[in-house]
């Protein structure tokens, strides 16, 4: 199989501080990889310098979208990295709290539109037909998610878990065949964790997508994952299917020391 | 209720505030003359005063907190509910059209021509809300682009001949290229910065409209711009200023059919988003830049065409029309209508364009109540008197 | 893009230096009174410019009401110097008074402005404080033009001409030179204030980090109020010593002060106070070039003009440290 994302020696200096050193990842087409270790070893910094965030002082980030040859990413903006598809959900939940659900959702459909300011103001036939399209598209991810009931409430005002899943519906808009999951289970509880599992399994079969994500909660991360990478001290300390990572000593040391025997 | 320590506690404040007010409210000085006033009885007004003042002031904080605490959701405004429902929409709708229309008819020329400022600022409003209640940009210099279309009109004019009705596209166009130059350099500066270099700018224009003479005529300003024709008729002075009424009422109304369009449209979305989560809305794949700089230079069209107005309404224009006053004016109409509510704005213009001109005896505490205004609203009222609200959408299968 | 950046910087430096050396021996004596009159400007703005910079670095506000601080602090003094001059005090006291008055009430105001506007915004969006303080500027402004005068009001300058400069105050006068020594005593004080005191080191913890200096046993709302006592005393007696200098104030002056100043802030760098100094006194001398050998109509037009070229090609100022958005 060949990686869809590749990530070399990639380095990131804030001042003298090393959040990121020489960190090497690849995704393969269609897994399910997990990027853990402990609070503040840089997994964050890991996906905010691959997806444009931050411009990472060294290192190669590649990508390379179904069908086509490998592209190099880092550098870009944002939003050109969205557009290439890879696309992202954020620890600390960033919803546009003055937009409904069904709008956060269209807001991620927005950079494979294209009406601008006049066919807005002048509203042609091409461009309610766009709109139409985006909003039943947008609906129908929505139900995916299993988020239809809430779809004209204002997106500050669901449950916690459920502005979760949102991020998650927001970030499929985007079309990507990369999704990056921040930390997607955060303060959810067994029942919506569970939940969660079953969507991201079903998300990767259905939706041909690839997904790298940040997760704690070490119950979920062993029974979800195919491959694993840890950090420490923004270094990769190893990498391996969950029973390698759960068996290996630097992993132990650094981090499940504590935890080992629950997972 | 008002609690004892609570009362204890608007004596005190009221003393202090009677102590901080002192050398200002009750010594006046006159250092030409040599003279000193002593007023005394500001001092009793100034401590009455706050005593209330800060009684109500502390209800509406604690109202405030315990509304946070219980986490109670606002609902949608009246307003919004009552047009919302079929009943009351045709006749409410109905009877503003027939109130606008018959309005030059029924009352005097002087209040048709202050009507005619209203809706003006109902227009720089509604080009200003796109800007600071949309997109989220504080620009405090909106003013220079309505000195560029009332300068661009005025000049042009004079100059070429050329008529209002030429001029208006030309202005939108004008004013379009000077929010995209503006914008250009200033959009990648972060927000508070921001306001502060666009009230710079606004600065600039009017100081260099002041002292370059040959290209301005300076101070004195360029009198006689003529009205808009109608096809060549001649106006009366009383007809001409109903003409103009019904030009601005019309392009207030383009105005409101283009922004509501907007509102909810791809970009539209993308300016709120941007707003709300600058990350987030990269994330989503929106280019920040050139998001932000249709926002600033859609804003700059309709300042621009709120200018060309205003230089056919008043037929005499000076750098003075154009100071940091007149941006802060628009400002305070859109933060205390209701940033990014259509309907606020519409409100907020009305309402604080009109009260002071009737109120002619509290007109020259306006800028004070401005200034009060702004803090109030944003403590107790941060989405104005008319909270935005955002388009829904039906889904027959949703109600399966 | 760094090194276009330098080689640009060293054109624009090159070409400056040039013009200044050039005018330097047409007309030495010109030259220095420009030199010193923008040191003057500058150690005003210096003034000035602590305020908006400490202020920025504790919540992050740009304190909009800064300006008027200053000229409550000028309208003060007049106030107190004209009642005690018609009382026939001696011009020694009235001095004194003047000062300290102006001193404790801008202190006074400052801190009542910050509880009233800021505080119950300290949670909300910045552009919220922002235009409450943008309110809290208009409502100053009106209160003193309404409870005072619209007018200019001459002020009579509390420094008088010492004997002993006279021989040289066609370069610099009493009143410059006071200004310039005042501000050099008040930057030594501040600067010890913030390196030596309790109070001091709890404003640069809380500067960095709110919550964790609430955690360590810091009073971070005691912090903010004295950030803004400090701030408006400092103003406070520019105000003062500008209306010695120019000789009139009214209820305007704060503003384009307070811009200038805040400009200067942003040029050294915002949050860091050697950046203030050093920015104020860069914009003062430079703006008193530019008046004097360009066009002194455009004064203001320069300083923005600088203000948007540094925002554009080094947002962080002279002296600041570039930040990194925390995601």
């Amino acid at each position: 199989m060949e990686p869809v994302l590749n990530v070399k020696n990639l380095t990131m200096n804030f001042g003298g501080l090393k959040a990121l050193d020489d960190v090497n990842i690849s995704v393969e087409k269609g897994q399910i990889a997990a990027l853990i270790g402990p609070n503040g070893a840089g997994k964050t910094t890991f996906f905010n310098c691959i997806t444009g965030i931050y411009d990472p002082t060294k290192g190669y980030v590649e990508i390379t979208p179904p069908g086509k040859r490998p592209e190099r990413i880092k550098g870009l903006k944002p939003n050109h990295v969205t557009e290439k598809g890879m696309s992202r959900t954020f620890q600390n939940i960033r919803l546009f709290h003055g937009m409904t659900v069904l709008e956060n959702v269209m807001i991620g459909r927005h950079c494979r539109l294209n009406s601008g300011i006049l066919s807005a103001m002048l509203r042609p036939g091409s461009q309610r037909e766009e709109e139409k399209k985006v909003v039943s598209d947008s609906y129908e991810i929505l139900e995916k998610i299993g988020l239809e009931k809430y779809v004209n409430e204002m997106a500050v005002n669901l449950p916690y878990g459920a502005q979760r899943r949102l991020e998650i519906a927001r970030a499929l808009a985007t079309n990507p065949f990369i999704l990056l999951l921040d930390e997607p289970a955060a303060g959810m509880n067994p029942q919506e964790t569970k939940d969660l599992d079953d969507l991201i399994i079903w998300l990767r079969d259905n939706e041909d997508l690839t997904i790298l994500l940040i997760e704690h909660d070490m119950k979920l991360v062993m029974s979800l994952s195919d491959r694993i990478h840890v950090v420490d001290y923004g270094k990769k300390i190893a990498e391996g299917t969950p029973e390698e990572v759960k068996n290996n000593p630097d992993v132990i040391k650094a981090y499940l020391g504590d935890e080992s025997d629950d997972a | 209720m008002v609690t004892k320590k609570e009362i204890k506690q608007s004596v005190v404040i009221a003393f202090w505030f009677m102590l901080l007010t002192f050398p200002i409210m009750v010594i006046k000085v006159n250092t030409i003359k040599n003279e000193v006033i002593f007023r005394w009885q500001a001092l009793f007004w100034t401590g009455v005063g706050t005593f209330f003042a800060s009684l109500i002031w502390n209800y509406f904080l604690r109202l405030k907190e315990s509304k946070k605490r219980a986490d109670i959701k606002d609902d949608v405004p009246t307003v919004h509910r009552l047009l919302n429902t079929p009943q009351f929409r045709t006749p409410f709708l109905l009877a503003v059209g027939v109130f606008f229309l018959a309005y030059p008819f029924v009352f005097p020329m002087y209040h048709t021509s202050i009507m005619i400022s209203a809706l003006v600022y109902v227009m720089l409003g509604l080009g200003l809300n796109i800007v600071v209640g949309l997109a989220g940009l504080l620009d405090l210099g909106y003013v220079a682009f309505y000195a560029v279309g009332a300068y661009a009109y005025a000049l042009l004019n004079l100059h070429f001949g050329i008529s209002f009705w030429v001029v208006l596209p030309i202005a939108a166009v004008l004013g379009a290229i000077c929010g995209t130059l503006l914008g250009y350099p200033v959009l990648r500066l972060r927000g508070d910065y921001l306001a502060i270099v666009t009230l710079g700018f606004g600065e600039i224009i009017r100081i260099v409209l002041e002292n370059w003479s040959e290209f301005s005529k300076g101070p004195r300003g360029i009198p006689d711009i003529p009205p808009p024709g109608l096809f060549g008729i001649e106006l009366g002075q009383h007809a001409t200023v109903i003409y103009i009424y019904f030009i601005v009422i019309a392009l207030v109304l383009t105005t409101i059919f283009f922004v509501n369009r907007l509102e909810n449209s791809r970009i539209g979305r993308a300016w709120i988003a941007l707003r709300d989560d600058e990350i987030a809305c990269q994330a989503m794949g929106i280019d920040k830049f050139k998001t932000k700089l249709t926002a600033f230079a859609l804003g700059a069209t309709w300042a621009s065409l709120g200018g060309v107005v205003f230089a056919a309404k008043t037929s005499y224009i000076n750098p003075m029309s154009f100071t940091i006053w007149e941006s802060i004016t628009i400002l305070c109409v859109v933060v205390i209508g209701g940033m990014g509510s259509a309907i606020g704005v519409i409100a907020g213009a009305l309402v604080l364009i009109l009260l002071p001109e009737y109120l002619r005896a509290v007109a020259e505490y306006r800028m004070l109540v401005f200034g009060a205004l702004q803090v109030i609203v944003m403590v107790f009222r941060p989405d104005g008197l008319i909270k935005s609200v955002r388009k829904t959408y039906k889904f027959e299968r949703a109600e399966k | 893009m760094r090194w276009i950046n330098i080689l640009l910087g060293l054109a624009v430096a090159g070409i400056l230096g040039f013009y200044g050396i050039r005018e330097l021996l047409a007309d030495p004596v010109y030259f220095l009174e420009l030199f010193l009159g923008g040191l003057v400007r500058g150690s005003i703005y210096a003034l000035i410019a602590l305020g908006y910079t400490m202020v920025y670095g504790i919540i992050q506000l740009i304190n909009f009401a800064h300006g008027e601080i200053y000229m409550i602090g000028a309208m003060t003094a007049l106030i107190v110097a004209s009642v005690l001059g018609l009382w026939g005090w001696h011009s020694a006291v009235i001095a004194i008074l003047a000062v300290v008055f102006a001193v404790v009430y801008s202190c006074a105001y400052g801190f009542t402005v910050e509880k009233i506007a800021y505080k119950p915004l300290r949670t909300a969006p910045r552009l919220s404080a922002l235009i409450s303080a943008i309110g809290m500027s208009l409502f100053l402004q009106n209160y003193v033009m309404l409870a005072q005068t619209p007018e200019f009001q001459p002020f009579e300058s509390l420094i008088p001409d010492f004997a002993f400069w006279e021989p040289y105050a066609h370069i610099i006068t009493s009143v410059e030179l006071a200004i310039i020594i005042t501000t050099v005593v008040v930057m030594i004080l501040l600067g010890m204030l913030i390196k030596f005191t309790k109070i001091g080191k709890a404003m640069r913890a809380t500067a960095q980090d709110k919550i964790m200096s609430s955690l360590v046993g810091i009073n971070v709302n005691n912090v903010i109020s004295t950030t803004f006592v400090v701030g408006s005393a400092t103003a406070a007696i520019g105000g003062v010593l500008i209306a010695c200098h120019v000789g009139q104030i009214n209820f305007f002056i704060g503003f384009l002060a307070g811009l200038k100043a805040f400009i200067a802030a942003v040029l050294g760098g915002i949050g860091s106070v050697p950046g203030a100094v050093l920015g104020s006194l860069v914009l003062g001398i430079s703006e008193s070039f530019f008046t004097g050998y360009f066009w002194s109509e455009y004064e203001d037009v320069f300083a923005f003009t600088i203000l948007v070229i540094i925002l554009i090609f080094r947002p962080s100022g002279i002296l600041g440290k570039h930040e990194t958005q925390k995601v």
